[in-house]
């Protein structure tokens, strides 16, 4: 078969290639990122009306917007939506873009496999959200066969006898799916990062977002092969009759959950450290005075990556681990607070005694810090087992968690959202909308979250469709939905402001006057990154007189860049994959499943092989 | 075939063919020792602790020499023990989870 | 149009290939130590079906380990054939390590139907279901390693696979010596440690 690489061009300047084409089969780190960020937005969007569909039919007592069953599907799939589809994706919008940028390089160490991985969240995304469109297909009716066991899926609910129609099966194979990206992901950054540094950038020269991201894709690769696993046995609970969860057969439920902890407690660090890297940088600029502590901030942040593995079975304490495991983790759980207050202690020291300029990304960054800081008090008083007993499973915990993914995660995406927007399109984000989303989106979420504290400790379960009014939790979950749907309208305002800042005046290369190197060259860059790979003399280049050399880079490439082609093979072997899921959903019909899985393993195949000997140059 | 040539890394300490076929001979009689252990009942007191320490010699064997960390740069070797070190802190954390142990 | 001389600058020395793999080892130590504390942790709780002390056979199995090791060697000894350019011994020993690959296949899959034959099936129990899955994932990477071998054997046959190209027979080596490795690890934790009473003299 004839080569399908695209023809690169090496002239002195090369351009970046157009059409719908150029980018099917992109390698380009840069517009990869751009697809992972406006895929992981519309999927920040879907988990957000779920939200509000949860919100408005818990907003009274004996509410009847939506049934039980509905409510299942929309808590499980909001979860999961904002877990594996938006949050984790929002931060590889980052990786892709930014990484290579700060680290002086011109793209990542495999470009393909970069593209391959979008190619299989997006199809992935697509798979699990299908299950809301399908059902009948399988003889339902729609709305009926999207997952409905909780993002967590805990074993027995989750096994065939109990979960008898295809939802869970959407869920375990859409998870797989899913998992090849991320660890796909993993191993393209961790071998750039390692390797691709400019000449000169030794690892403690390296911006905190790198540094952070970096211990998150050490998580990823060694969390994600765990609950691979754990998935894998649901599934072949559910497709064959095993008995791994299987308690008459002498199984064990509890195997489900220390399998999907053990990953789960990993993953929320997967979620944070790439938002405390934004902070990191962002502090820093809007304060006009260097990060305070860098290194004990990258200390910090691998100790978190290294003693998150020793904390997982925190999630467990009302299971009947005995007192010596409870001990244990209740101490490791503890323990991990420190290099997370360090942390803050850290930012405060950034902000003190700086000029501070409260440019939206510096908003936002400021309120990570504040509502991270409340959502890390609430952390640690899951952190005792006999406290964590009236916690456990009510709205304690979700108003936690909230305060740390949403108040943390999301507010430090926002904050790198407008803080990398001008590099990214050349244009920056108007400031007074930024500030009115800010503050719509900052009241908002602690109306939602805030009385969530309350409802928990008086005893509001989790995942309830309603309530009755007795339990004396009637306002604070109206008081919760409004500030939902005024969360909602900052949403709205955000997606104006991305409208009308489509006009404006060019950034300029760089318009915080920042510190690191991406912004040493133009917004948005050229397709090669950087006229000359710089030579790196300091961790902050931009700031400090002979940080970097070249300064600033020629406007011309002053010799030939080879910038690599694009392929098509990442996408059809994401597309071969997903239909070997496919092929898994139609398990009850075994010759209809089988062909549609060896036809997708045929299509996988033939792929990786075309991907393996086409004519391709880094 | 049986001059040790590394056409790649010329100074680069490498294992030769006959250090090779020794590891060979070496991971042959630590397998025969091992099911050797497994049928002398005597011995089955210490079963366990001793299959361990041999299999772990075995794999430290083919992972050091065949797969090279030995001699690699130690980037490969942190790479590699890191996650090894977290599967053993799993799997013995389990086994005392589940009261294995 | 040849391009410019394209030496790529990496910030360690190392090819980022071998990089990326050795990561991917790592990450699948996570993936085979769930597999192997999962047996663990259920061995010795079947409820019914055959135990491990009624169904395994050690000397079957010994055979079987004792080919995956020298599978070992012969890779060894095929990446050295590549990298001093032997262009017969490279495709003696690829073709060699990936016949002994397929025999481990051939006894895993007598072994495996002799199981059924005998009553312990996939779904029979949880020693049957821990069984037959970590056993099973083991035999599919070694699948997937054996039709890699032949691939490099096909590019050898090509003239492809020459000393410059050392690299893809090392990294292919990585992959076969880690599932010779993790199969060390499953003979002795599988079949050599047994919960159950062992046989008497």
């Amino acid at each position: 078969m004839a080569t399908t690489a695209m023809p690169h061009p090496e002239t002195a300047a090369p351009a970046a290639p157009t059409g719908l084409w150029s980018w099917v089969t992109t390698t380009d780190h840069k517009r990869i990122g751009i697809l992972y960020g406006v895929t992981a937005f519309f999927f920040f969007l879907v988990g957000g009306l779920e939200a509000l569909v949860i919100r408005l039919q818990l907003g009274a007592p004996g509410n009847t917007l939506v049934s039980a069953e509905a409510y299942n599907q929309l808590f499980t799939m909001h979860g999961t939506t904002m877990v594996f589809l938006a949050l984790m994706p929002l931060s590889a919008a980052f990786f892709n873009f930014i990484i290579p940028l700060q680290i002086g390089a011109r793209d990542v160490a495999f470009p393909r496999l970069n593209a391959f991985s979008y190619w299989v969240f997006l199809l992935g995304g697509l798979f699990m959200n299908a299950s809301f469109f399908v059902g009948p297909l399988f003889g339902a009716d729609t709305l009926s066969v999207a997952p409905n066991g909780g993002w967590f899926g805990y074993a027995n609910l989750t096994s065939s006898q109990y979960s008898p129609g295809p939802n869970i099966d959407f869920w375990v194979i859409g998870l797989q799916i899913l998992g090849i990206a991320s660890l796909a992901a993993g191993f393209n950054f961790i071998t750039t990062i390692i390797n691709l540094r400019a000449p000169g950038m030794s690892l403690m020269r390296m911006p905190v977002f790198t540094w952070m991201s970096f211990v998150t894709q050490f998580l990823i690769v060694t969390a994600f092969p765990v609950i691979t696993i754990g998935v894998v046995f649901l599934m072949f609970d559910r497709f064959f009759g095993t008995t791994f969860y299987n308690v008459a057969a002498g199984g064990d439920v509890l195997l489900w959950q220390h399998l999907f902890w053990l990953f789960g407690h990993p993953e929320v660090y997967i979620l944070i450290l790439p938002a405390m890297g934004i902070v990191s940088e962002v502090l820093p600029t809007f304060s006009r005075k260097p990060l305070f502590g860098y290194a004990v901030v990258v200390y910090s942040g691998v100790l978190i990556g290294v003693v998150g593995w020793g904390v997982w079975a925190h999630h467990m304490f009302s299971v009947g681990l005995g007192p010596i495991a409870d001990s244990v983790f209740s101490a490791s759980t503890m323990l991990i607070a420190v290099p997370t207050g360090v942390k803050i202690f850290n930012w405060i020291g950034t902000l003190w005694g700086g000029r501070l300029e409260f440019r939206p990304p510096m908003l936002f960054a400021v309120g990570f810090v504040s509502l991270f800081i409340i959502g890390g008090i609430s952390g640690v008083m899951h952190a005792s087992p006999p406290a964590d007993l009236q916690q456990t499973d009510t709205y304690f915990v979700v108003a936690h968690f909230h305060y740390v993914l949403f108040g943390g995660t999301v507010s430090g995406l926002f904050a790198g959202m407008y803080y990398w927007w001008p590099k990214v399109f050349g244009r920056t984000l108007r400031d007074g909308l930024g500030k009115l989303h800010f503050w719509l989106m900052f009241v908002g979420m602690n109306l939602t979250f805030f009385p969530m504290h309350f409802s928990g400790l008086l005893g509001m379960p989790r995942r309830i469709y309603t309530y009755g009014p007795e339990l004396g939790v009637a306002t604070y979950n109206l008081v919760s939905t409004i500030g939902a749907l005024l969360t909602g309208v900052a949403m709205l305002v955000f997606l104006w402001n991305v409208l009308v800042s489509r006009r404006g005046a060019a950034a300029g290369p760089n318009p915080w006057n920042a510190a690191t190197l991406e912004w040493a060259t133009s917004s948005p860059p050229p397709v090669y990154n950087f006229s000359v790979i710089p030579t790196v003399k300091d961790g902050l280049p931009l700031w400090r007189e002979g940080g970097m050399e070249p300064s600033p880079l020629p406007a011309v490439p002053p010799a030939p860049i080879h910038v690599p082609g694009g392929s098509i093979w990442p996408l059809c072997t994401a597309v071969g994959i997903v239909v070997i899921g496919v092929g898994g959903l139609m398990h009850q019909s075994l010759w209809p499943s089988l062909g549609t899985a060896l036809a997708g393993a045929a299509l996988t195949v033939v792929s990786i092989y075309q991907w393996a000997f086409e004519p391709f140059e880094v | 075939m049986t001059e040790h040539t590394d056409v790649r890394h010329a100074g680069e300490a490498h294992a030769s063919t006959r250090t090779y076929l020794v590891i060979a001979a070496i991971l042959t009689i630590i397998t025969i020792i091992e099911v050797g252990v497994f049928y002398v009942p005597t011995l089955h007191a210490i079963l366990p602790p001793t299959l361990i320490i041999l299999s772990a010699a075995k794999f430290t064997l083919v992972v050091g020499f065949y797969m090279h960390l030995k001699y690699d740069h130690s980037l490969f070797r942190a790479v590699f023990l890191f996650p090894l070190a977290i599967a053993l802190a799993v799997i013995v954390g389990l086994l005392f989870l589940f009261r294995v142990l | 149009m040849s391009h410019a001389a394209v030496a790529h600058h990496t910030s360690t020395g190392l090819d980022s290939r071998k990089i990326a793999f050795w990561t991917f080892i790592g990450s699948e130590c996570l993936l085979f130590g769930s597999l192997i504390a999962t047996y663990l942790v259920y061995q010795g709780r079947s409820v019914s079906g055959p135990t491990t002390h009624e169904i395994l056979n050690i000397p079957l199995t010994s055979i079987s380990t004792f080919d995956l090791l020298m599978s070992s060697l012969a890779m060894v000894l095929a990446l050295a054939a590549v990298q001093r350019g032997d262009r017969t011994w490279t495709r003696v020993w690829l073709a060699t390590t990936a016949l002994l690959g397929a025999v481990f296949l051939g006894f895993q899959a007598y072994e495996f139907q002799h199981f059924v034959h005998e009553g312990l099936g996939f779904t029979t129990s949880l020693f049957g279901s821990t069984f037959f899955t970590l056993t099973g994932f083991h035999g599919a990477h070694v699948f997937v390693g054996v039709l890699w071998l032949l691939t490099l054997l096909v590019r050898s046959f090509q003239g492809k696979l020459g000393p410059a190209k050392a690299l893809n027979v090392e990294i292919a080596g990585l992959y076969w010596h880690f599932v010779d490795v993790v199969w060390i690890v499953i003979f002795t934790v599988v079949y050599l440690i047994q919960t159950t009473p062992l046989p008497a003299a």
